[in-house]
């Protein structure tokens, strides 16, 4: 199963406890929540935008809500979560800092994976063509992108500090999918990684 | 096992020769929450498929406004097939080759179940108005002791709609323990402004026909008719939606070329809703439909929990899935979604659907392909999870 699995997904899998609660956030159709079900025994929730999607899931057994992540994660209680995922979709949130800030408050440990702006084909794209990139893995032209709030390796470092965050461990994604630890304040990931998976803890949270 | 009726009072929908399927009648007094006893009381229910050894795979259904126990055989009186008889069967999503499923008549109801049209044993007349006003949570306590005499400890899940959805949020709030997972489908956690008055325009239709008669029409062998018929119709208009109403009929005029100029049924839709009201009166009881929209109209589950929803449900290990439509506007989405919002609060385990489709609150009782694989992916789910085959 692993096999199908998104690359980013299946490190973010790797690092989740048996038995864990878990909250995906925009799961999509569902996989690693089945995912995680199959080999993990977690106790998956889901939160995503997309009917279809949900109403999918739910007909596969999940459990999951129709909702925003803007507007729906200030009805969960602090710290109910053992680990909260948002996979590939921080940058299409209207409040980033908000919605992590949720995450942190939520979640005992919050997994985020994101695509990284900072990557030297986007920022060479944009000197050379003068033009806004579209890349392999941001294929929208700049007027129907529903990525609203891209950011850089080192913008996602300073967000988590603002948010009340701080980083546990993070994960440099490559274009091959591949996934290998990086240092998440150093500036050669934020020019070569093509994405990362960072692991947060809020700073306020009290200690297990 | 039907109890005989008092030739000299008939009952208006249960003649003596309807067979209500099963039913237990309790002797201990049910305290109901208008502060009242009420004894004997007297559940009739219909089961379908098999209880198993282990007594883990009973799933309850609860019935809406005009329901009763017949959700998947033949009804009868109208010789109809149950009103859920699309979702509830051999092979179906509620699949009855696995599960025991129940439904109950509720407490108030005319099938059979203790209400206002049977006899008052301390008076040897029929109820009538002076049965006490009961409410969604007496009619699961009702249910409550069905299911101890079946002798079931645990429900492996629980569904309704509209006002079987209520008692599945109650079920799950007054017994979580007994309650593995819970179906609520096109509900809310209380009624709204416009439900309560839709529901008192239809009390108010049947109080002001002359063969009401204060409630006590039994003892003259009538009923209001024509109010219980125009009440129905009110409901129904409540139950569809406009744009079914537009597709289904717009216009169109009924058995005629042109408009009559006066005030026969000249359009489908008036004649369609006259047929709803003219049916519906062969088998529902007028006080009956007094008693139970009361019973929602009364329904706040919050109320009993300091006003907070979420506290309803604290702590429960109950698996949720709530199941809404589109264009249902006397139960919208919304306030399906803010009993979802709540057991996220709660922390409960909880899905939420919105189903696409312009069928109205009625859809639930419809053959929706999408609200059918969802009850069935998530009763699967919760079986496998409770090791029920």
């Amino acid at each position: 199963m692993t096999s199908t699995l998104r690359s980013d997904l299946a490190a973010i899998a790797e690092a989740i406890p048996p038995n864990a609660r878990v909250l995906d956030i925009g799961c999509g159709d569902g996989a690693l929540l089945e995912h995680l079900a199959a080999t993990r025994n977690v106790d998956g929730r889901g939160l995503e935008l997309s009917q279809q999607n949900v109403n999918a899931c739910v007909a596969r057994g999940l459990s999951v809500v129709q909702g925003d992540a803007d507007t729906d994660l200030g009805d969960y209680p602090a710290q109910v979560f053992d680990v909260v995922i948002l996979s590939q979709t921080i940058q299409a949130t209207r409040s980033p800092k908000t919605v992590l800030a949720q995450l942190l408050r939520i979640g005992k440990l919050t997994a985020v994976s994101f695509p990284n702006f900072g990557h030297w084909r986007v920022r060479l794209s944009l000197l050379v063509n003068g033009r806004m990139p579209q890349t392999k893995t941001l294929g929208y032209s700049w007027h129907e992108t529903p990525n609203i709030h891209l950011c850089t390796i080192a913008d996602f470092v300073a967000l988590t500090r603002e948010a009340g965050g701080e980083v546990q461990s993070a994960l440099a994604l490559s274009e091959d999918g591949h996934t290998g630890p990086m240092q998440p304040y150093a500036w050669g990931p934020n020019l070569f990684a093509e994405g990362a998976i960072f692991f947060l803890k809020s700073k306020n949270a009290p200690t297990a | 096992m039907a109890e005989t009726a008092n030739p000299k009072f008939l009952r208006p929908v249960l003649a003596p020769d309807v067979d209500p399927g099963h039913a237990i009648t309790f002797a201990a007094p049910l305290m109901l929450d208008a502060g009242r006893e009420l004894s004997p009381v007297t559940v009739a229910y219909m089961t379908y498929g098999t209880l198993n050894a282990q007594k883990s795979n009973a799933v309850l259904l609860c019935h809406a406004l005009t329901g009763d126990q017949f959700a998947a055989s033949q009804h009868p009186v109208t010789g109809k097939p149950g009103w859920w008889s699309t979702l509830v069967g051999p092979g179906k999503p509620i699949d009855t080759d696995r599960f025991f499923v129940i439904c109950t008549n509720v407490l108030g109801g005319c099938m059979g179940t203790t209400g206002p049209a049977e006899i008052d044993p301390t008076t040897g007349e029929p109820f009538g108005l002076s049965f006490p006003v009961v409410t969604i949570k007496d009619m699961v306590r009702a249910q409550a002791m069905l299911i101890d005499a079946l002798g079931i400890d645990q429900l492996l899940c629980v569904v309704g709609g509209s006002m079987g959805g209520m008692q599945v949020l109650q079920w799950a709030a007054s017994y979580p323990e007994r309650v593995i997972a819970a179906i609520p489908i096109a509900t809310a956690a209380n009624h709204s402004a416009q439900n309560i008055a839709f529901h008192e325009v239809g009390r108010q239709a049947i109080m002001a026909d002359p063969d009401w008669k204060g409630g006590a029409y039994q003892l003259d062998d009538t009923q209001p008719s024509k109010g219980l018929a125009v009440a129905r119709m009110a409901a129904h208009i409540t139950y569809l939606s406009e744009a079914a109403l537009q597709r289904k009929f717009g216009r169109n005029l009924q058995d005629r070329n042109a408009i009559s100029f006066g005030f026969g049924p000249d359009f489908q839709i008036e004649s369609y809703l006259h047929h709803q009201g003219m049916t519906f009166v062969d088998r529902f009881d007028a006080n009956s439909y007094l008693y139970i929209t009361r019973a929602m109209d009364y329904f706040d589950l919050a109320a009993d929990y300091g006003g907070v929803l979420a506290e309803a449900f604290r702590g429960s290990k109950t698996r949720f899935c709530i199941v809404s439509f589109s264009s249902d506007w006397l139960f919208p989405p919304i306030e399906n979604k803010h009993v979802a919002h709540a057991l996220n609060a709660a922390a409960a385990n909880v899905s939420f659907v919105e189903i696409a489709t312009d069928r109205g609150h009625d859809a639930f009782l419809l053959e929706e392909p999408e609200m059918f694989a969802t009850v069935r992916g998530f009763l699967n789910s919760v079986a496998a999870n409770h090791g029920v085959k």
